[in-house]
């Protein structure tokens, strides 16, 4: 079986994220990037099943910038294969238009089953998974929380609804899943064998086909949001906003006596 | 049906339902849906397909239209048949505004819908308005760090809102309003099949059921650190509850996740501590009573529902404070 892992990177939330003097885009330079973390999930998912039904996985990312140590880290953990796909990304690139470009580099893609993150921290006009199964016709899932391989064109996803209620659907491949969660936690690759095979692994390149696909709407401003009812801050040494948690605590009768 | 044309200010809504039930989240829609009619002028228009599509319109006075789709194969949920039954309806129906929640099935839907429809899209949404005739839809991303406004192009749009963003639903309403049948299109050979429903396992703790949580998030950094929150909960008499990386991580079971994907709980207190505040935990806890955030970041959405916020680190804070509980136990 061959499954399609597509990984994308996303500002690092834990960085302090700057709006551009027009307002309207992050701050690009300086921008510390890293992989969707859902998409880290994806990947995880595909390496079980690849563990258990010796399926090829191959990862795929536009190269927005800062890509190849992330994709040498995927072959690391176990993928059999790293696509970049070449162009002008680097100020961004909105989910559509990702998504119109995975369409046709899946052509040239062997695939029958593709993965993706069920979402990121930067889609604000949808989310690529999804976007890439309408585009392509095939059946999606999203918040995918485990797959099974049920025959050779045949998947069992389970989907996740509030709650924790799972539906287990049957899936004919190709198809592509949003991955929510893979069945355990991403595997971990140690840095020294990264760094063995940014020497001796090669990524694949090829330029992005020309596609045509607008957001169908522009962001005229991206701010911080309204500060409304924002939360009273405690400050000082721990001990006192220890005291003042207490007091505040205790107030309400929260405190065990 | 409405006749050709006259539907272009309408405000449609996709229900979601489960186990014969309307969704608590749709009715939420209904109600900013409403609010958004009254802006385009338009009439507020139910979305349901379902093998009972009919039966569940009874719940929905709440819209001045229900269009239904009904068919056998809509028995259970399944994201490509669902997708086809609202397609068809939304083609009939040529609304100005699409409105989606931003759930599970929604994710499915939105997207599905709007390459399908060949409509814009505007996720996670917070509010979505009309100026000067122009569609705005304003987005919460980057785990609710930002918010992007949007000008949105075209006369049509699918937009995927946040629930609990909004005025709390209040319900189906009591209105009658027109049932409009739509044609169920062909369905062909499904290539998603619905096999079960399976219910969480139930854990060893009822976190919806607890009065006070503590709940931990990413900042706690390794699982080797979890010991402080348990102390803290200790003190305080309290269950541990957790965002979902942590569950991810597979450091505490699913049954403790709050959020989107997990419980919605709302205990007299929720002590949150080292959770950023995505929109999909906040989604979960918001309804609490008492909500005390301590995050390193003091730009974390977190400090935005909370009712006291310490920016400041968790370890050092943590110990202080379970400290402080313990002297006055």
């Amino acid at each position: 079986m061959d499954i399609v892992v597509t990984v994308k990177m996303i500002p690092d939330l834990v960085e302090e994220l700057e709006v551009n003097a027009e307002g309207t885009d992050l701050e690009r330079a300086g921008l510390r990037l890293r992989l969707n973390e859902f998409d880290e999930h994806a990947l995880e998912e595909a390496l079980c099943l690849k563990d258990r039904h010796q399926a090829r996985v191959t990862v795929v990312a536009l190269d927005t910038g800062d890509v190849d140590e992330t994709l040498y880290t995927c072959l690391a953990r176990g993928a059999d294969r790293a696509l970049k796909v070449t162009g002008a990304f680097a100020g961004g690139v909105a989910s559509r238009a990702m998504a119109a470009v995975l369409a046709r580099v899946l052509d040239e893609v062997p695939h029958d089953l593709v993965l993706a993150g069920v979402q990121a921290a930067d889609d604000r006009d949808g989310q690529v998974g999804v976007l890439l199964a309408a585009m392509r016709g095939v059946p999606h899932v999203s918040v995918v929380t485990g797959v099974e391989v049920l025959g050779d064109r045949m998947v069992l996803a389970r989907q996740e609804y509030a709650g924790g209620l799972q539906a287990e659907l049957e899936v004919d491949l190709p198809a592509v899943l949003g991955v929510q969660a893979a069945r355990q936690a991403p595997r971990y690759a140690p840095v020294s064998r990264v760094r063995q095979l940014m020497k001796t692994a090669t990524l694949d390149a090829v330029p992005a086909p020309a596609v045509e696909a607008a957001a169908g709407s522009t962001v005229t401003r991206l701010a911080r949001p309204a500060g409304g009812a924002r939360a009273e801050m405690l400050d000082g040494s721990p001990e006192e906003i220890a005291d003042r948690l207490v007091a505040i605590l205790d107030e309400r009768g929260l405190v065990r006596r | 049906m409405s006749a050709p044309g006259t539907t272009e200010r309408d405000v449609a809504v996709v229900v979601e339902h489960l186990d014969g039930r309307i969704a608590e989240v749709s009715f939420e829609m209904l109600a900013r849906g409403r609010t958004l009619a009254t802006a385009t002028g338009g009439r507020l228009v139910a979305v349901v397909a379902g093998p009972d599509a009919r039966r569940l319109a009874g719940e929905l006075g709440a819209a001045d239209a229900v269009a239904v789709v009904e068919h056998a194969t809509l028995a259970h949920y399944t994201p490509e048949a669902y997708l086809h039954a609202h397609r068809a309806a939304l083609e009939r129906l040529a609304p100005r505004v699409t409105l989606v929640a931003s759930s599970s099935m929604g994710l499915d839907q939105a997207a599905g819908l709007a390459v399908a429809l060949d409509w814009p899209l505007c996720a996670y949404c917070t509010d979505v308005r009309v100026e000067d005739g122009a569609l705005v839809a304003v987005s919460q991303i980057y785990g609710g760090k930002l918010v992007a406004e949007a000008r949105v192009d075209g006369p049509r749009a699918v937009c995927a809102l946040l629930p609990g963003a909004g005025p709390p639903p209040t319900g189906g309403g009591t209105g009658a309003p027109a049932v409009e049948e739509i044609p169920a299109p062909d369905l062909g050979a499904a290539r998603i099949r619905f096999r079960r429903l399976v219910a969480p396992e139930a854990g060893d703790v009822d976190i919806a059921r607890e009065g006070i949580l503590v709940s931990v998030g990413r900042g706690i950094q390794s699982q080797d650190n979890l010991p402080l929150v348990e102390a803290l909960a200790e003190a305080l008499g309290a269950a541990v509850s957790a965002s979902r990386p942590i569950v991810d991580q597979g450091w505490l079971p699913k049954s403790r996740q709050v959020g989107k994907s997990g419980l919605t709980v709302k205990p007299r207190l929720y002590l949150a501590v080292g959770i950023s505040g995505a929109p999909e935990h906040l989604e979960g806890m918001r309804g609490a009573e008492l909500i005390v955030a301590i995050n390193q970041d003091p730009g974390a959405p977190i400090f935005d529902v909370a009712h006291y916020g310490v920016a400041a680190d968790l370890f050092d804070v943590l110990p202080a404070l379970t400290e402080k509980l313990k002297a006055r136990a």
